[in-house]
């Protein structure tokens, strides 16, 4: 539970630990009420903040897609760059999402479940990518695969080209999308214990039966929540795949990169279009947070006192 | 390795150490590793004459001012913003509570167009700033309002749960005891949150210093002006200066990993201070 906690204040992914808990608890405690004067200036020095950074901006990106009417804005969602724009997005998100969700189950168990020599080092290292700058996470691939790198120049003698090419967007996704499921599903598993587990394997299941019918279940909320922010992550980086893309138009544009090319070129509304598209895709992120983030939540704290009463015993 | 080998029942110890260490190795290790093969080759010399430069000793300065005023700005307004979220109602809190999480699931070309559109001399907010003779796109206070815009999470969703879990009893013993609220506040309840504004802090200075995709648009990138270190970065690799772009890449990731490092200390101490 103290490593849920902490892992959790770490960086992108910690954020889900929010307003669950009833914030209606201070109504009935007269010494704790704020005099109505203070009350009314910080919620608006707040709305005012929050507006001047996010619900302006937002009806922002709405407004100026439509400046030249819904005509031209569905012609700017629709033409053949956008729709390889989109089709790049879904299908990088599509190879980043599973493979990295893999790896978050599997790193989630081995840490959740065993001890080991070296485990606070390989969370650690497991965390590392969120530490890096986007552009360096592009960077690494291009010293890597690029054609003037030794694997690189190989892989481009046998016809594998890699940087400025979609494989490159690709790879630079899963290294940025890289650990937020294993961050999302080692809490939850910890949470678990191993009591269901070693049940069902003294009751005769084999390991993947116990897995698929235990583990999973078990850990629903945590991977659909890991799936989620991954997916939304992995559609919307931008500085990683903008330096390992070379701005092939129409060939390597993933949305976020396509969004940069029409700006500037001075379609400001086509870029706006394409960006209220991530807008939506945004606040759809969102929705389902609050709604899978809240489960995940209470699947942690129902955990915690099983925990502390095993502790006592102890 | 072996510690509590017998206590091991479950299946698949080894299938899934194998698999973490070998796809963490293909996938971050490796490639993280190539940055420092490539800036060792460089050789001390090379290095340094990148490193000490004009242009990169401004791009330097201009990053930490601009990460560190936003961070602070975000210290200030996210601390109000938390605040407000737990201790107060007021209508629709709950999409105001979940909209502060959207500089996470915004994409940053977009965050960027938008504050840039915004912020201009002709947009919403930014034509309010002209008769004061304020610039903030294009100048070094747009970056700052992006960087705001990318860190603004985190001071709040840190000091959030500490604020929910705290317990109102002592406030209501300042109290009793005679401390008007600013009194409770400054004696009892700030002392108790400090160390989440810091780690919220350091989350947010250090995602600012790497921050590219919302502050190239805004910031107009100009060498020795509005150029931060990842615009520095982004420019050398345009120009195929590989060695260059990999000797700023080693400085600022030296510069990830102390605050990565000052994170981790901030919350040791918090949690001996809790223990004690």
């Amino acid at each position: 539970m103290e490593r849920a906690a902490a892992g959790r204040v770490g960086g992108q992914a910690m954020f889900e630990n929010c307003g669950f808990v009833g914030a209606t608890r201070h109504h009935h405690r007269p010494a704790l009420a704020d005099a109505p004067v203070v009350r009314i200036t910080l919620i608006a020095v707040s709305l005012i903040f929050l507006g001047m950074f996010l619900f302006i901006p937002l009806a922002a990106v709405f407004t100026e897609a439509f400046a030249k009417g819904a005509s031209a804005y569905f012609a700017a969602i629709s033409n053949s760059e956008a729709r390889a724009a989109i089709r790049l997005t879904l299908t990088t998100a599509a190879i980043a999402v599973p493979l990295n969700v893999a790896f978050g189950l599997a790193a989630a168990w081995l840490i959740a479940r065993f001890d080991f020599r070296g485990k606070q080092l390989l969370v650690t290292l497991i965390d590392l990518p969120f530490s890096v700058s986007p552009v360096i996470s592009g960077m690494l691939f291009v010293l890597l695969l690029g054609v003037r790198a030794p694997l690189g120049g190989w892989l481009a003698d046998h016809g594998i080209r890699i940087i400025f090419a979609e494989p490159g967007i690709i790879i630079a996704t899963v290294f940025v999308t890289f650990p937020i499921a294993a961050r999302e599903l080692i809490p939850v598993m910890q949470a678990g214990g191993r009591d269901e587990e070693e049940a069902a394997l003294v009751l005769g299941a084999r390991g993947f039966q116990m897995f698929r019918r235990v583990t999973l279940p078990n850990v629903r909320w945590g991977l659909m929540y890991g799936v989620v922010l991954c997916a939304a992550r992995a559609m919307g980086e931008f500085g990683a795949v903008s330096v390992v893309s070379g701005h092939i138009r129409g060939a390597t544009n993933t949305m976020p990169l396509y969004v940069e090319i029409l700006y500037n070129d001075y379609q400001f509304s086509a870029a706006f279009a394409v960006a209220s598209l991530l807008a939506m895709l945004a606040i759809v992120t969102l929705a389902l947070k609050q709604a899978v983030g809240r489960r995940v939540a209470s699947t942690i704290r129902a955990a915690a006192p099983a925990e502390s009463i095993e502790q006592e015993a102890a | 390795m072996m510690k509590g080998a017998s206590r091991r029942v479950l299946p698949g110890f080894g299938l899934t150490l194998g698999f973490t260490i070998a796809y963490l190795s293909a996938i971050v290790l490796i490639p993280l590793s190539t940055i420092f093969f490539k800036s060792a080759a460089l050789g001390p010399a090379d290095f340094w004459a990148v490193i000490s430069a004009p242009r990169t000793l401004a791009a330097c300065r201009l990053s930490f001012m601009a990460a560190f005023a936003a961070a602070v700005i975000n210290c200030v307004f996210g601390l109000a913003v938390a605040w407000t979220l737990v201790r107060y109602e007021f209508p629709m809190r709950g999409i105001v509570d979940a909209m502060v999480d959207l500089p996470f699931a915004l994409p940053t070309s977009v965050a960027g167009i938008t504050l840039t559109a915004i912020y201009a001399s002709n947009g919403w907010i930014g034509r309010w700033f002209v008769p004061l003779g304020i610039k903030i796109a294009f100048a070094p206070l747009g970056i700052v309002a992006a960087l705001t815009f990318v860190g603004l999470p985190f001071v709040v969703r840190t000091v959030q749960p500490v604020l929910e879990e705290i317990d109102l009893e002592l406030e209501e013993a300042a109290a009793t005891l005679g401390a008007n609220r600013l009194q409770t506040f400054a004696r009892v309840t700030l002392p108790t949150l400090v160390p989440a504004v810091l780690t919220g802090f350091t989350l947010a200075f250090a995602r600012a210093i790497g921050e590219y995709g919302s502050v190239v648009f805004i910031s107009g990138n100009l060498p020795m002006k509005t150029e931060v270190l990842p615009l520095l970065i982004m420019s050398k690799l345009e120009q195929f200066d590989y060695g260059g772009a990999t000797a700023i890449g080693v400085l600022m990731l030296a510069i990830s990993f102390v605050l990565l490092y000052g994170v981790n200390s901030i919350q040791k101490w918090s949690a001996r201070r809790l223990a004690a």
